[in-house]
């Protein structure tokens, strides 16, 4: 593992000042705060014809919020990629300006009093950015947290399946069983068991790892692993039809699953996991559709949308309108009818970016997500420990698979299924959390960039580090 | 683990090559099928967010957009109900747009080159863009004449100025409300939309110009004209009138009208024949000039076959096939396949009342810009010139006869000289009769030129369609301070 490319920071002579990019990353996010704003002006003066004096509030509030961030990973994760926060600050102001242009739209056609989400959004990433700086302040050395392993496994399970067990009028939504209502507040405890049991994956898989890929049987020309070393694959496939059948949650039980399946083949390096993978899911697809009506439905939707415009394919097809009618260059900010897709703010979001910026805006907004997701890939790459490599690798694919699972859905390519664009997309518990992902991508990237020999000694030496297991 | 990290970069990035191939595919390649799909309604609440300009008439706006709160900002209006709606058509959400607001519909949405420049300054000075205005030819006095002359019946009347082929009055009834096709209420629209396709005839059908009938004793003016054109006959040519025409290679026997007598010496100049609409004259007389020259002096006054674009699209005009000479005896008295628009048959007027020239006739005089500004002016043109000044002044004093003397006595106005010539053509049996009327006064100084059609009115072109023709001529001409 230790030899990467000759680019590797680490490989720096020791005693070498190793740049930390922080000053690319604070004029990166001077850049996304600038198109932000700029994106909220375009917005309120095509819609309302004059700028709001509510937009320098925002604009105060949204930049100091870079601002302190920036501040922190300064200083406490100083060798930080200098990528990743910049893409998360473009992603969710634009996902900030996208709503507010859609509250715009609902006061125009009167719309109920109340559908000012923008605030309530910006907030939301006020929280998120509190759950940012505690990851950073409090967890100084991501490896600490594969000794809470199970705690969070545990953690993570119990949210999953809190809102199976609750009744309907505080859980479910759009016939997803997947919230917790109370109060006023909504909250989505998929979100954070994602990465709860993403760290679990991380740190059970690099335990086992050696006996799941080394102990195997050879049948038909295919390395298959031995019957009791199926159990947890096993397991996370259950768990995700479990989730499919109690919450009809397509998105999370197809998202956990894949993610799940994608760390094992990371771990283990070996594809036929991969196969083994891929055929429970084809078989619990297969079996979804043959039981489920609402899986039925949504695949049949997805297959002929336009023969179900007024039923169950009304929303893709109003999506396809939208992104169709923005063509190359969209309808510009606050130009099109984005509002005229139900629920346009949370799930289908892409969709009204697509209409509004057009094919190159929304291709812009694709490269921004596989920037954030490469960076994390990369981190990955070079950071030393393996419970490090496989939980920045499961964070990045899960930002990625999340992406395509959704965007897939708006756009026709996949079946249609409930689940946020990660940053842009209104709702609480999926900002909050991503917040909670990075900051966890942001301490490890930290420690792959920093110098083997730290140009000045931790304060805090981490004697409990676990020994690492070398490969070949 | 670097290896499967690799490939697991590797597929992420194969994975977003495939969302963005399909968002090409949908932003690029379907773009323009999604953005025209009937379902789409962007499309839509985009022409609606846009002002569209007025129609006028006269000054005053018969057509014209006001704001709304809802997501439809603007709601079309037609102040004057039912008076305009042959000639406005409507603009709806779910049945289009209809005759002048479907024809002018470019300068309405703003979309016109014409407006080009408009729009250019729109874009710079950052003002909505709007729709350009469209004025129209029409007289109030005539089309309020003419509408409340059809009421209770089914009928079409088309005024004309001969001069320059300027639509006075274009009225077709029944007539509906285009405003309750208009509205923003698609259940609205489409109750609405039922109950007038419940009636017998559907009143957004404009019988004066979508519509052609057999015309009936109007034709003889045409005949008239081929005969006076050949030099072989005057006014005052004798010609045979006898009380049945047996036609030629058939048993058929023609007979006049009332299988009245037109003369008992059995034969009448030929002013005399059209002032009483002798049958067996015209019958005889189309007969003897052949079929070639009836067709031509047709074709001549605009019985083509094509429709004109006035600018709305009308039917076509035409003699039909004349197969045999007995086909030739009845075409002559506009029965058979002979068929023309209440339009084509105020043409027919119009021409000879002006000298034998006929204008093309138009209905927008003016397109002007937002800013009122007119930036196109309707430019009068010849459509044909159909007979001489000559003809056309025997013409003009054998319809004198008709009105002064004959079946069109119902049609004169005190003071003025009003020539004419009436239609009641046969339909089938048991089914009554059209009634026409078509003339053209003052005789000496002609100002307009008009064609009431009654459809199945069951009496004679004289008792029905000429009192309508008298009641839009007065109009007019009160109007012009004559």
């Amino acid at each position: 593992m230790i030899g990467g490319p000759s680019t590797d920071p680490r490989s720096a002579a020791p005693g070498t000042a190793i740049p930390t990019r922080r000053n690319t990353e604070l004029a990166l996010l001077g850049f996304a705060v600038l198109i932000t704003l700029a994106a909220q002006s375009i917005v309120d003066v095509t819609v309302t014809g004059s700028l709001r004096p509510e937009l320098a509030t925002f604009g105060g509030w949204f930049a100091a919020l870079w601002a302190v961030l920036h501040l922190v990973v300064r200083r406490f994760a100083p060798y930080a990629d200098p990528l990743l926060l910049p893409a998360v600050a473009l992603l969710s102001g634009l996902g900030l300006t996208m709503i507010h242009r859609l509250d715009l739209a609902g006061e125009q056609v009167g719309a109920a009093a109340g559908s000012e989400d923008a605030p309530v959004q910006l907030l939301w990433a006020t929280v998120g950015s509190g759950l940012f700086i505690a990851v950073l302040v409090v967890l100084r050395d991501h490896r600490l947290l594969s000794r809470f392993a199970y705690t969070l496994a545990l953690v993570g399970l119990v949210l999953l399946a809190i809102p199976a067990v609750l009744p309907a009028s505080i859980s479910e939504v759009y016939g997803a069983k997947i919230w917790i209502r109370v109060a006023g507040f909504s909250i989505q405890p998929g979100e954070f068991a994602k990465i709860c049991l993403i760290v679990f994956f991380a740190s059970y898989l690099v335990d086992k790892r050696d006996v799941l890929a080394l102990a195997s049987r050879r049948v038909a020309g295919l390395e298959l692993p031995r019957g009791r070393d199926l159990g947890p694959v096993l397991v996370a496939w259950a768990l995700s039809i479990l989730v499919l059948v109690f919450e009809r949650d397509l998105g999370s039980s197809l998202l956990l699953f894949g993610i799940f399946v994608v760390m094992l083949y990371i771990a283990t390096e070996r594809a036929s996991w991969l196969l083994i993978g891929l055929g429970l899911f084809a078989g619990g697809a297969f079996f979804a559709y043959q039981v489920f009506g609402h899986v039925q439905v949504r695949v049949d939707t997805w297959l002929d949308p336009f023969a179900y415009r007024d039923e169950g394919g009304y929303q893709l097809v109003q999506s396809l309108f939208g992104l169709g009618t923005g063509g190359l260059f969209g309808a510009g900010l606050g130009g099109g009818r984005p509002d005229q897709v139900p629920v346009a703010k949370s799930d289908f979001i892409a969709a009204a970016l697509g209409e509004e910026l057009g094919l190159f805006g929304l291709v812009a907004v694709i490269v921004v997500y596989l920037i954030l997701v490469e960076r994390g890939l990369r981190t990955s790459l070079v950071v030393r420990d393996a419970f490090g490599k496989l939980l920045a690798g499961g964070l990045a694919f899960a930002v990625a698979w999340q992406l395509f699972v959704v965007l897939g859905g708006v756009t026709g390519l996949l079946p249609l299924t409930g689940l946020t664009t990660p940053f842009v997309a209104y709702g609480g518990s999926s900002l909050v959390a991503n917040f909670g992902l990075v900051a966890i991508l942001v301490r490890i990237s930290d420690a792959a960039r920093r110098p083997a020999t730290p140009p000045a000694p931790p304060k805090q030496a981490i004697g409990e580090a676990p020994t690492e297991v070398v490969t070949p | 683990m670097n290896a499967p990290l690799r490939r697991v970069a590797i597929s992420v990035l194969v994975l977003f090559t495939l969302l963005i191939v399909n968002v090409n595919y949908i932003q690029v390649v379907r773009s323009d099928e999604l953005r025209e799909d009937s379902g789409n309604t962007r499309v839509l609440t985009e022409e609606y967010s846009r002002e569209r300009g007025s129609i006028v008439v006269d000054g005053t706006e018969v057509a014209l957009s006001v704001p709304t709160q809802d997501t439809l900002t603007y709601l079309r209006q037609y102040p004057q109900g039912t008076t305009y709606a042959p000639v406005t058509g409507y603009y709806s959400l779910i049945y289009n747009s209809w005759q002048m607001e479907q024809a002018a519909n470019d300068v309405l949405a703003g979309s016109d080159a014409r407006l080009f420049t408009q729009r250019l300054a729109d874009l710079f000075t950052g003002r909505d863009p709007a729709g350009g205005d469209v004025v129209l030819t029409l007289d109030p006095a005539v089309q309020e004449a003419a509408m409340a002359g059809l009421e209770g019946v089914t009928g079409a009347v088309v005024a004309l100025d001969p001069s320059t082929g300027a639509v006075l009055g274009m009225a077709s009834t029944p007539t509906y409300d285009p405003g309750r096709l208009s509205s923003h209420d698609p259940d609205a629209i489409r109750a609405y939309a039922a109950e007038l396709e419940a009636m017998d005839a559907d009143p957004r059908l404009n019988r004066a110009i979508q519509d052609n009938y057999p015309p009936g004793s109007v034709f003889k003016v045409i005949v008239s004209a081929a005969a006076l054109a050949s030099g072989e006959y005057t006014p005052d040519t004798v010609v045979p009138a006898p009380d049945t025409l047996t036609l030629p290679g058939t048993s058929t026997q023609l007979r006049n009208f009332g299988n009245s007598s037109c003369s008992s010496s059995q034969e009448q100049s030929l002013i005399d024949a059209l002032t009483i609409s002798c049958n067996t004259a015209f019958a005889q007389l189309g007969i003897d000039l052949g079929e070639d020259r009836v067709r031509e002096m047709a074709e001549a006054f605009g019985m083509t076959g094509e429709g004109l674009e006035i600018p709305m699209e009308t039917a076509g005009s035409s003699v039909g096939d004349i197969e045999s000479e007995a086909a030739l005896g009845q075409s002559s008295i506009g029965q058979r396949d002979v068929r023309m628009t209440p339009l084509q048959a105020a043409m027919v007027a119009a021409a000879v009342a002006n000298d034998g020239t006929l204008m093309t006739p138009y209905l927008v005089d003016q397109v002007r810009a937002p800013d009122l500004t007119v930036i196109d002016r309707a430019d009068p043109e010849e459509l044909s010139e159909p007979v001489s000044a000559e003809v056309a002044g025997q013409l003009t004093e054998m319809m004198e006869s008709v009105v002064a003397n004959g079946s069109g006595r119902a049609a004169r106005v005190p003071g003025v000289t009003v020539t004419g010539k009436t239609g009641t053509a046969q339909v089938a049996e048991d089914v009554p009769d059209h009634n026409w009327f078509i003339g053209f006064a003052p005789a000496e100084d002609p100002q307009i030129a008009v064609a009431v059609f009654v459809a199945n009115g069951g009496g004679t072109g004289g008792d029905t369609s000429a009192p309508i023709a008298r009641e839009v001529i007065e109009a007019h001409l009160e109007g012009q301070g004559g």
